[in-house]
């Protein structure tokens, strides 16, 4: 599926990074603004099909690293798992815990249970879209 | 006792790893389990033979009423005993008899699974929580019966016995929530103290029939009993274990247990006491037709769960005193002799009675206790066994009802009965020297004679010392079955009396009958022919019948046609909606078109324009853009209503559903043919009757208002409790978060399935 556009190919050079930067920037600021694991999970997905389409199915996996199928288990696996704290501090399944501290340099930090499964859907999202994205992709050949 | 019980499963789940360690000696290491659990229930026994009885409660889902709670009184301890004291035998005969086997670490996981449902099952005290044990031990059972899953016969009866014993489960479940309903309670301890309410409701009757079924089922009565002798082609240490303490015990455990609040009527005593008798003589006939090591004791099981059922049909404080007693017994001797049925396969190698003989000075630990065991079979004095034959021939004659039929079955039953005792006691020990298979070149080892010495030996303590068992449990687990303390007492002599003349003519009568066994059962050959238009028929009837209907139903629904898929779902879902509207007479809210604004006017024409052409372009890829462009649409509406989350969502879904789309259109021949006019007139028919009637619902939900909004709460907890401002992903990730849990799993499945869509075709071109 190479398009052998120049122009789409310097692009997705130069979009990729960005693209998957601004998914993460949105999975973090999801709690207070829009965005969130759902919508920072389809923008890295949609990044890397727009890798995909600019250059090859090769590349595209390979600038993946892993299979997506791994990030689709690891999402899942985050996502039960921050669920368990609260079942250990014998309150109900999926109360969320939260721990805030002061780090030099970024100052007020906020960690919570919330973030790790936000991250999980985060996963899951790339990971199964990617899934069918890539398998169909590598289906034509 | 939550953790005894969690204990077998947790062990369970090591057993292999602890195999691996253990090597030979992992019988004996993984049999601590069972044995520390029999110390365990012993401590219960002081204060449930004074008849306490005592409840143990962990709340598991509070909610819904239902507890895991325990009752140990003196029917669950009795059996909680046999269970667990049984099981060490097995599990130390199971690491000898199938040493070497490739598979004896999965056994160890099965065998320990299955000992821990059965405990479950017979402490539980909430219904539902002994419906779960009771289908786990149906599931564990199936694995294994079919243990030797390489052979199909194996598989094939595994299979039956989990269709019949599940089948029946799923009667009882809707029995024992019909129980609830007329006993005001999940808890058996309750129920059971609410007897006469629970026989006065007009539930009872279909309760009981289908808790009839359940238990009739699990414990192989007529005309069910087809798959107990089937379910020999397990492992012998398994049909050991299964016939003398578990599995088919559990119908009558669940009959025993609810006796005091079921049991009592017409119809209980009518029912239980008839197809208890037909089962017992059914049973024990056709144990004398077969030549079957196991063949012969798997009928005899059928015939002590026949006496069973009636004595606790019968009802009466003797009947129930028989009932345990017969039970201990019948639980003693089988466990023995199934064993040792397992050993004359090991070491002579001999599965049918006609290729034994002779064999008492090659096996003579084996034959002496075989015979001890036997002997308790027939019900021969002073064995255990002849005490509850006793009693169970006392509570025959002493009957509320059907004393004609019952006492000519019990003494036809003890007839054969002692026939058998005599073909398994006898046969293979005394006479002409047959030649075995192998040649049994030693006594079999510890672990596997360790099960044999003490179950027969304790038949004989017993009925020498009634009184132990007695005292110890058999009258508390009477009184438990009863629901009131019991007078009556075990005895090996009750002088003479009408019983102990029938016990004398059977011993005589069954003597002749074993020596002329061989006559005996060429002139019974008839039955064979007959039984292939018995019960077992209708089964195999009836599972032809569901693999033709599932393949027609396949045929019919699963076509293969993605547009026949959809038109099924999209017609079912306007007809449900439509029906449901004209049921509850939903009226439609008001729209006030003379509010919209140019620019959603707008919105809306290129919305309409897109669909249009969507619909009626000729191009593919030109459908699939103006679907996008539709989408992008929607996403607009949702940015104009402030819903900026949802719109970012759809603009994202859209593009890649439309990247999607191009990349499977790449795939797709061209259109070969369009669909005829006919053909999309109908189309269109269903989707503007399923577009106007979902129309309809969204315009009806504008101005119903069944509850209170949660919008609210959600708008003012969001950031105090929730810490964030965005309340869309506050609801997602945090007051939601098990639904979004859910979306994900689904989203993985679907991946995962397409995955395995395109990999499979893929490799099955190559």
């Amino acid at each position: 599926m190479n398009m052998h556009s120049l122009i789409l190919r310097t692009a997705g050079h130069f979009l990729l990074p960005l693209l998957l930067l601004f998914s993460v920037f949105l999975l973090l600021r999801g709690h207070d603004e829009p965005g969130g694991g759902f919508i920072g999970g389809l923008v890295a997905a949609a990044a890397i099909v727009l890798y995909l389409f600019s250059m090859d199915i090769r590349s595209a996996r390979k600038v993946l690293r892993v299979d997506p199928r791994d990030l689709l288990g690891a999402g899942m696996v985050l996502a039960v798992v921050s669920a368990l704290p609260a079942a250990f501090l014998g309150q109900a399944f999926f109360t969320a815990q939260w721990w805030e501290f002061t780090a030099p340099v970024f100052g007020e930090i906020k960690l919570s249970t919330v973030l790790v499964f936000d991250i999980g859907v985060y996963l899951v999202v790339i990971g199964s879209v990617l899934t069918i994205m890539l398998n169909l992709a590598e289906a034509e050949d | 006792m939550l953790y005894a019980i969690l204990s077998t499963f947790l062990v369970a789940a090591i057993a292999p790893a602890v195999h691996r360690v253990t090597g030979r000696a992992s019988g004996w290491v993984l049999g601590l389990l069972p044995a520390a659990l029999f110390v365990y229930f012993l401590s219960f026994l002081p204060a449930v033979s004074s008849g306490e009885s005592i409840v143990l409660s962990w709340p598991w889902l509070p909610g819904l009423d239902i507890h895991l709670s325990f009752l140990v009184d003196g029917l669950s301890l009795l059996f909680a005993l046999l269970i667990s004291g049984i099981g060490f035998f097995i599990v130390t005969y199971a690491g000898r008899y199938l040493e070497g086997h490739r598979d004896l670490g999965r056994f160890y996981v099965i065998i320990l699974a299955f000992m821990g449902s059965m405990l479950g099952l017979v402490l539980a005290d909430n219904l539902i929580a002994m419906f779960v044990f009771w289908e786990l031990t149906s599931i564990t059972s199936y694995l294994l019966i079919g243990y030797n899953h390489e052979n199909a016969d194996a598989r094939k009866y595994a299979l039956q016995g989990l269709i019949v014993t599940v089948g029946g489960g799923l009667a009882l479940l809707a029995g024992i929530v019909m129980l609830a309903m007329a006993g005001g309670s999940y808890e058996l301890s309750e129920i059971l103290a609410n007897g006469d309410v629970v026989r006065e409701h007009s539930l009872y009757l279909p309760l009981l029939i289908l808790i009839l079924i359940g238990a009739f089922t699990k414990s192989a009565q007529v005309p069910f009993h087809f798959w107990l002798p089937r379910a020999m082609a397990a492992p012998t240490p398994v049909s050991a274990y299964l016939h003398s303490a578990t599995m088919v015990k559990a119908g009558v455990y669940l009959l025993a247990r609810l006796n005091p609040s079921l049991g009592g009527t017409e119809i209980w005593f009518t029912t239980l006491a008839l197809f208890g008798a037909i089962t017992m003589f059914t049973g024990v006939f056709l144990a004398f037709r077969s030549t079957g090591v196991k063949q012969v004791l798997a009928y005899s099981t059928v015939m002590a769960l026949g006496t069973l059922t009636m004595l606790i049909g019968i009802g009466t404080e003797t009947a129930l005193m028989a009932a345990m007693a017969f039970l201990l017994a019948h639980s003693l001797y089988k466990g023995a002799l199934f064993m040792v049925a397992g050993i004359l396969d090991h070491e002579a190698g001999a599965k049918d009675f006609l290729q034994t003989g002779g064999l008492r000075t090659a096996l003579p630990v084996t034959a002496a206790f075989a015979i001890l065991a036997a002997l308790s079979l027939g019900g021969v004095i002073p064995l255990f066994g002849f005490v509850a034959k006793e009693l169970m021939l006392e509570s025959v004659l002493e009957a509320p009802g059907l004393v004609g039929i019952l006492t000519l079955l019990a003494v036809l039953t003890a007839i054969l009965g002692v026939a058998v005792a005599a073909i398994v006691g006898i046969r293979p020990w005394f006479g002409a020297r047959v030649e075995t298979p192998k040649t049994p070149h030693h006594e079999a080892p510890p672990a596997m004679l360790a099960g044999p010495v003490v179950l027969a030996s304790l038949g004989l303590i017993f009925g020498l010392g009634p009184g132990l068992a007695d005292e110890g449990l058999v009258n508390a687990a009477a009184a438990s079955v009863q629901g009131a303390p019991v007078d009556g007492y075990l005895a090996l002599w009750h002088g003479i009396n009408w019983p102990l003349a029938i016990s004398a003519f059977s011993l005589i009568a069954g003597g002749l009958l074993y020596w002329r066994w061989e006559q005996a059962r060429r002139a019974l050959a008839w039955v064979d022919q007959a039984a292939e238009y018995g019960p077992e028929k209708g089964y195999f009837k009836m599972m032809d019948g569901l693999v033709w209907l599932s393949e027609w139903q396949t045929r019919v629904l699963q076509n293969g046609y993605l547009r026949y898929y959809v038109i099924v779902i999209v017609v079912m879902t306007a007809g449900l909606v439509g029906v449901t509207a004209q049921l509850f007479d939903v009226s439609v809210g008001t729209v006030h078109f003379e509010r919209l604004r140019i620019h959603e006017m707008a919105i809306i024409a290129v919305l309409a324009a897109s669909m249009l052409f969507a619909v009626t372009t000729r191009s593919r890829l030109g459908a699939v853009a103006a679907l996008g462009s539709l989408g992008f649409t929607v996403a607009l509406v949702y940015v104009l209503y402030s819903a900026a989350d949802v719109g970012i969502t759809q603009v994202l879904v859209e593009t890649l559903t439309v990247i999607l789309l191009v990349l499977v259109l790449f795939r797709l021949p061209g259109f070969l043919s369009l669909s005829s006019s006919a053909l999309r007139l109908r189309d269109a028919g269903i989707a503007l009757i399923t577009g106007g009637m979902i129309t309809l619902l969204m315009l009806s939900t504008l101005d119903a208002r069944l509850f209170d909004s949660i919008a609210q709460y959600f708008i003012e907890e969001s950031e105090p409790s929730g810490y964030g401002r965005n309340i869309v992903n506050v609801v997602l990730v945090d007051f939601r978060a098990l639904d979004t849990l859910g979306e994900i799993f689904v989203l993985a499945l679907a991946a995962i399935g397409v995955y395995a869509m395109i990999r499979f075709r893929a490799e099955d071109r190559r």
